[in-house]
C-alpha cells in the first residue's frame, strides 16, 4: 500500500509526539515517582511506535518499542526511575528526532540505533527479566464497550442538553444470522438521522461499514424527540433484535471525564510546579491542517483586493456618487474584518518556538554544570507565522548567553548568598501593535567597566567618549559587531558572531532589542516585534512628485510648523517641539528628489518619528493620509536600499516606497 | 548556457531586441514577458542605471535601463520603448530596450565567442555573437548584467 500520501501527517504527528515526550520527560526528571507522567510518556511512545510501524519505519518502531518496554516496567512498579533511565530515554528521543528529520528530508530511518536499543534492553533486563514482552501492546485492540468522549464532544453534548435536546445512548443488537450487517447498521443510521444528529458510533462508522463488528453497536444521538419514538423507529427496521436506549445526562458526561483525569492531573501538577513547561494543548478541537503555502496564497489574493479597494476609494472620492460611496464604505468594512480574520489565521502561538527551550536549557545546564530553572510565561501569545519562523535563532542565542554568561557557577552563587539554582524567565506578551519577548536571568548582571574596556580594546569607542555614557548606551555596545565579552571562547556562546547578528535579525523583522541590567542581580533582554509583517497601517506623504509610506508604528505625530521656527544647531536644522529639540531630516535631500514645484509656502509639514527614545522630524511637502498598505519586497535585485524597507502598490496602481525610519534617525 | 555544449544542430530560441543600431538577443527561457513603458517609481540611492520599480500585475519589479547598464549613450523613451521582464536565478528584473519585436531560432553552432568589445559593450556582459545570414546578433550574458554583487558594490559607492 502506498503510504506516501500519509507521510506529511505522520511526520507532523511524530514531531508532536517527540515534543510531548521531551516535555513529559523533563517533568518526570523533576518528579520521578509520578506514575501519571510515566503513563503519559508510555501512551505517547506507544502511539509513535504504532504509526511508525504502519509507515514501515521499522527502525523507529523497534527503538520506541524498547522504550515502551522499559516504561512499562516502570509503570508496573517493577522498576524505579533513575537518572540512568532518564538519560537513556532522552538520548533515544534524540535519535528518534534525527530519524524524523532524516525522513522529512526525503531519507529514511536507517540511523544506527543498535547501541541505544541495547542499552534500553540492558536496563530493562537488568532489573526484571521476566516482565519484558508481556505488556507491550496492552493498549492495542482492547475494544472498549463504552464511549470515550473528548473535550469537544463533551462540550457539544452539554450544550445540546442545556438547549433542551435529549442525548440518547442507543445500543442496537442485530439478529446474529443477519447476512448484510452493515446494511442494517446503515438503515439504523439512516432512520436515526431523521430524528436528530448522530454524534458518535461505537465501533466507529468505518468499522461498521466494513462489517467489522459483532452483533451489536451503539450510537450517541442528539434529538428533540421522545425516547419511545426513537426506539420505535429503530425497531421498525427488520432483523433488529433489540434496542436499548438510555438518556445521557449532564452528570454522566461529568463522569465520563474520569477517562481523561490522569491527563488533567498532569496538567495540574505542572501548573503547581511553575517551572519549565508549556502544556501541549490536550484539548483537541475540530482542526484542519492547512498547508502554509495556501495561507500565503490567500494572503496574496487578499492583498490584491486591498489594492483594488484603495482604487475604488480613490474613484469614489473623485466621482462623489453617493451610491458608489456607500458601496465602497461597506466594502471597506468587510475587507477590514476579512483582513483581521486572515491575519488571525496566520497567527501561531509562540509556544511553537518556546517548546524546544526547556530541553535545550536542561542539556546546557548539564554541560556547564550549572543549575537552571527556566520559567516560560505567555507561551500562548500569538505572532505572525513569518515572525515565528525567524525569531527562533535569536532567542536560542540570547538564552544560551543567559545560561553561559549571565548565570554564575553554583559555587559563585552560594558565595554571593544566592540560591544554587539560577532562574531564567522567558516571557512573551502583547502590548499595542507589538509583541514583547523578555529573557530575564538572575545572574551576575553586566559589568559596566568590563564592557567599556572591551569596547575600547576592540576599537569600538574611544576612551574619551566613555565618560558620559548612560547605562543603556553601555549595554548597547554589546550589540555592536565585533564585540564579545566572554573571556574564554566556550562551545555555548561567544564565538564572536554574537549579539550583533541577533540585533540585525530582529531589526530586519521590524523590531527592536534592548538590554537592562543590574550588577549582581541579573540581566533582561527585551525584544519588541510587530504583530504582523504583511499589512501595515501607514501615513502616505508627498515629496515633490513622489509618494512615500511611513509605517504608523514609528510615527509619534504630525505637525505643521512655520519656517521661521526652524533653528540651526551646528548646521543641523532643528525645531523646538513641545520643549524638546528635535533634529529635522529633509526627505527631499536624503532621497535626492527631483524638483518639480517651487516651494514658496512659509510652513513645512513634519512627521515626527521615533526610534526608541530618539526622535526626529521628517520634512515632507504634504500629508496624503492614513492608509492600510500591503508590504511588498523590492525583490532580490534591490535587496538593500538605504532607508527603504519595501514597497507597496497604491490605489492608482503605482508603486510607493516604504520608509525605514530607523535608518534616518542617527 | 550548457546549450553550447549540446549537439551542433541544436537550436536556441531567442528574443531579439534593439539598442541603438545593434541587435541583441536573450534566451526565451529567461524572458517572462515584454511590457510597454509605464510609470516607474524612482528608488533613491541606487546606481544610475536602476530606473526604479514598476507594478507588474501586483508584483513589484525593479527596472534597469539597459543602455545605461551597458554604457551606451542615452536616448529619450518613445512609443517603441519596451521593458523586457527577465527571470534570472529567481530574480525578476525588467530591462528597458529601444525596441523588441522578434523571436527567432538560431542554430547553436552559429554562436561564436564575443570579441572584446561590441558596439561599446564590454565582453563580460556578452555570451557570444551569432551570425544569421546578414544579421549580427549579440547574445547577452544576463547573469553578469544582473549580477547583484556588482550592484551592491555600486550602491555602497553611491552612498559614501
Amino acid at each position: 500500500m502506498d503510504m506516501s500520501q500519509y507521510l506529511d501527517i505522520f511526520l507532523d504527528e511524530a514531531k508532536e509526539h517527540l515534543q510531548n515526550l521531551n516535555e513529559q520527560m523533563l517533568l518526570l526528571e523533576r518528579d520521578i515517582n509520578n506514575l501519571d507522567i510515566v503513563n503519559e510518556i508510555f501512551r505517547s511512545a506507544h502511539t509513535l511506535k504504532g504509526t511508525s510501524a504502519t509507515m514501515g519505519f521499522n527502525n523507529m518502531a523497534t527503538l520506541t518499542h524498547e522504550m515502551e518496554n522499559l516504561l512499562d516496567l516502570v509503570r508496573n512498579h517493577k522498576m524505579k526511575v533513575d537518572s540512568r533511565i532518564i538519560d537513556t530515554i532522552f538520548s533515544s528521543l534524540d535519535i528518534l528526532d534525527q530519524m524524523v528529520i532524516s525522513i522529512s528530508n526525503g531519507g529514511d530511518d536507517s540511523l544506527d540505533a543498535t547501541e541505544m536499543i541495547n542499552s534500553l534492553r540492558s536496563i530493562s533486563s537488568g532489573e526484571s527479566a521476566e516482565g519484558k514482552d508481556q505488556n507491550s501492546s496492552s493498549a492495542l485492540g482492547n475494544g472498549r464497550e463504552d464511549f470515550l468522549f473528548d473535550e469537544y464532544d463533551r462540550t457539544i453534548l452539554k450544550q445540546s442538553i442545556e438547549s433542551g435536546y435529549s442525548v440518547y445512548k442507543i445500543l442496537v443488537t442485530i439478529e446474529a444470522e443477519t447476512i448484510l450487517k452493515s446494511a442494517r447498521a446503515f438503515m439504523v443510521f439512516h432512520e436515526l438521522e431523521k430524528y436528530g444528529e448522530i454524534i458518535k458510533a461505537n465501533p466507529p462508522v468505518e468499522d461498521l461499514e466494513k462489517e467489522d463488528f459483532g452483533d451489536h453497536f451503539s450510537i450517541i444521538l442528539i434529538s428533540k424527540n421522545q425516547l419511545e419514538q426513537v426506539k420505535e423507529a429503530v425497531m421498525s427496521i427488520s432483523e433488529i433484535l433489540d434496542v436499548n436506549i438510555s438518556t445521557v445526562t449532564k452528570k454522566d458526561l461529568e463522569l465520563e471525564t474520569e477517562d481523561s483525569k490522569d491527563i488533567k492531573k498532569i496538567e495540574e501538577k505542572s501548573q503547581n510546579n511553575n517551572s519549565t513547561k508549556i502544556q501541549a494543548n490536550k484539548v483537541s478541537g475540530k482542526m484542519v491542517r492547512v498547508d502554509i503555502e495556501r495561507l500565503d496564497e490567500l494572503m496574496n489574493l487578499f492583498s490584491e483586493l486591498v489594492i483594488d479597494k484603495g482604487r475604488l476609494d480613490a474613484l469614489a472620492n473623485d466621482l462623489r456618487n453617493p451610491i458608489l460611496t456607500d458601496i465602497v464604505e461597506h466594502m471597506s468594512r468587510i475587507s477590514s474584518s476579512l483582513q483581521t480574520n486572515i491575519l488571525n489565521l496566520r497567527m501561531v502561538p509562540i509556544e511553537q518556538v518556546f517548546n524546544r527551550f526547556p530541553r535545550m536549557i536542561r542539556d546546557l545546564s548539564k554541560e556547564l554544570n550549572k543549575k537552571v530553572n527556566l520559567s516560560i510565561i505567555g507561551a500562548d501569545t500569538e505572532l505572525d507565522r513569518t515572525v515565528i519562523d525567524e525569531i527562533g535563532d535569536p532567542l536560542v542565542h540570547i538564552l544560551r548567553n543567559a545560561v553561559d554568561h549571565g548565570l554564575e557557577s553554583v559555587e559563585d552563587r552560594v558565595k554571593n548568598n544566592k540560591p544554587e539554582t539560577g532562574e531564567i524567565i522567558l516571557k512573551a506578551y502583547h502590548s499595542g501593535n507589538f509583541i514583547f519577548i523578555e529573557i530575564t536571568d538572575d545572574g551576575k548582571g553586566i559589568n559596566r567597566e568590563k564592557v567599556i574596556n572591551k569596547a575600547i580594546e576592540k576599537g569600538l569607542i574611544t576612551p574619551e567618549s566613555t565618560i558620559n555614557l548612560t547605562e543603556k548606551q553601555v549595554y548597547e555596545l554589546l550589540l555592536k559587531p565585533g564585540f564579545s565579552t566572554a573571556e574564554r571562547v566556550s562551545d555555548i556562546s561567544g564565538r564572536g558572531v554574537g549579539l550583533d547578528v541577533v540585533k540585525s535579525k530582529i531589526e530586519s523583522l521590524g523590531g527592536f532589542i534592548s538590554i537592562d541590567s543590574k550588577l549582581g542581580k541579573g540581566t533582561t533582554f527585551t525584544i519588541q516585534l510587530p504583530l504582523t509583517l504583511s499589512i501595515i497601517s501607514s501615513m502616505l506623504v508627498q515629496v515633490q512628485e513622489e509618494k512615500y509610506a511611513i509605517p504608523l508604528s514609528s510615527i509619534i505625530e504630525t505637525a505643521i510648523v512655520k519656517k521661521d521656527e526652524i533653528l540651526y544647531v551646528q548646521n543641523q536644522e532643528v525645531i523646538n517641539f513641545r520643549g524638546k529639540i528635535v533634529p529635522l531630516v529633509s526627505l527631499k535631500k536624503v532621497f535626492d528628489v527631483p524638483n518639480s514645484t517651487n516651494d514658496d509656502s512659509d510652513e513645512v509639514a513634519i512627521v515626527l518619528v521615533r526610534k526608541r527614545e530618539k526622535v526626529a522630524g521628517l520634512v515632507v511637502d504634504s500629508f496624503i493620509g492614513q492608509q492600510e498598505i500591503v508590504l511588498k519586497s523590492l525583490g532580490t535585485y534591490l535587496s538593500q536600499v538605504f532607508a527603504i524597507s519595501g514597497a507597496t502598490i497604491l490605489g492608482d496602481g503605482q508603486v510607493a516606497l516604504i520608509l525605514d525610519t530607523n535608518a534616518l534617525i542617527k | 548556457m550548457n546549450n553550447q555544449t549540446e549537439q551542433v544542430n541544436e537550436e536556441l530560441k531567442i528574443i531579439v531586441f534593439r539598442i541603438k543600431n545593434e541587435e541583441y538577443g536573450v534566451d526565451v527561457k529567461q524572458v517572462k514577458s515584454i511590457e510597454r513603458m509605464e510609470h516607474i517609481t524612482r528608488v533613491p540611492n541606487t546606481p544610475p542605471f536602476v530606473k526604479g520599480v514598476i507594478n507588474l500585475r501586483g508584483v513589484v519589479v525593479p527596472i534597469i535601463d539597459l543602455r545605461k547598464r551597458l554604457g551606451i549613450d542615452q536616448q529619450e523613451y518613445n512609443d517603441s520603448t519596451r521593458i523586457i521582464i527577465v527571470n534570472v536565478d529567481e530574480m525578476e528584473v525588467g530591462l528597458i530596450v529601444d525596441e523588441a519585436n522578434d523571436v527567432i531560432d538560431i542554430p547553436i553552432s552559429s554562436i561564436e565567442p564575443p570579441p572584446k568589445v561590441v558596439g561599446g559593450v564590454e565582453s563580460v556582459y556578452l555570451r557570444g555573437v551569432a551570425k544569421i545570414s546578414e544579421r549580427l546578433l549579440v547574445l547577452l550574458n544576463l547573469d553578469q548584467v544582473l549580477n547583484p554583487d556588482e550592484i551592491r558594490q555600486l550602491e555602497k559607492f553611491g552612498i559614501e
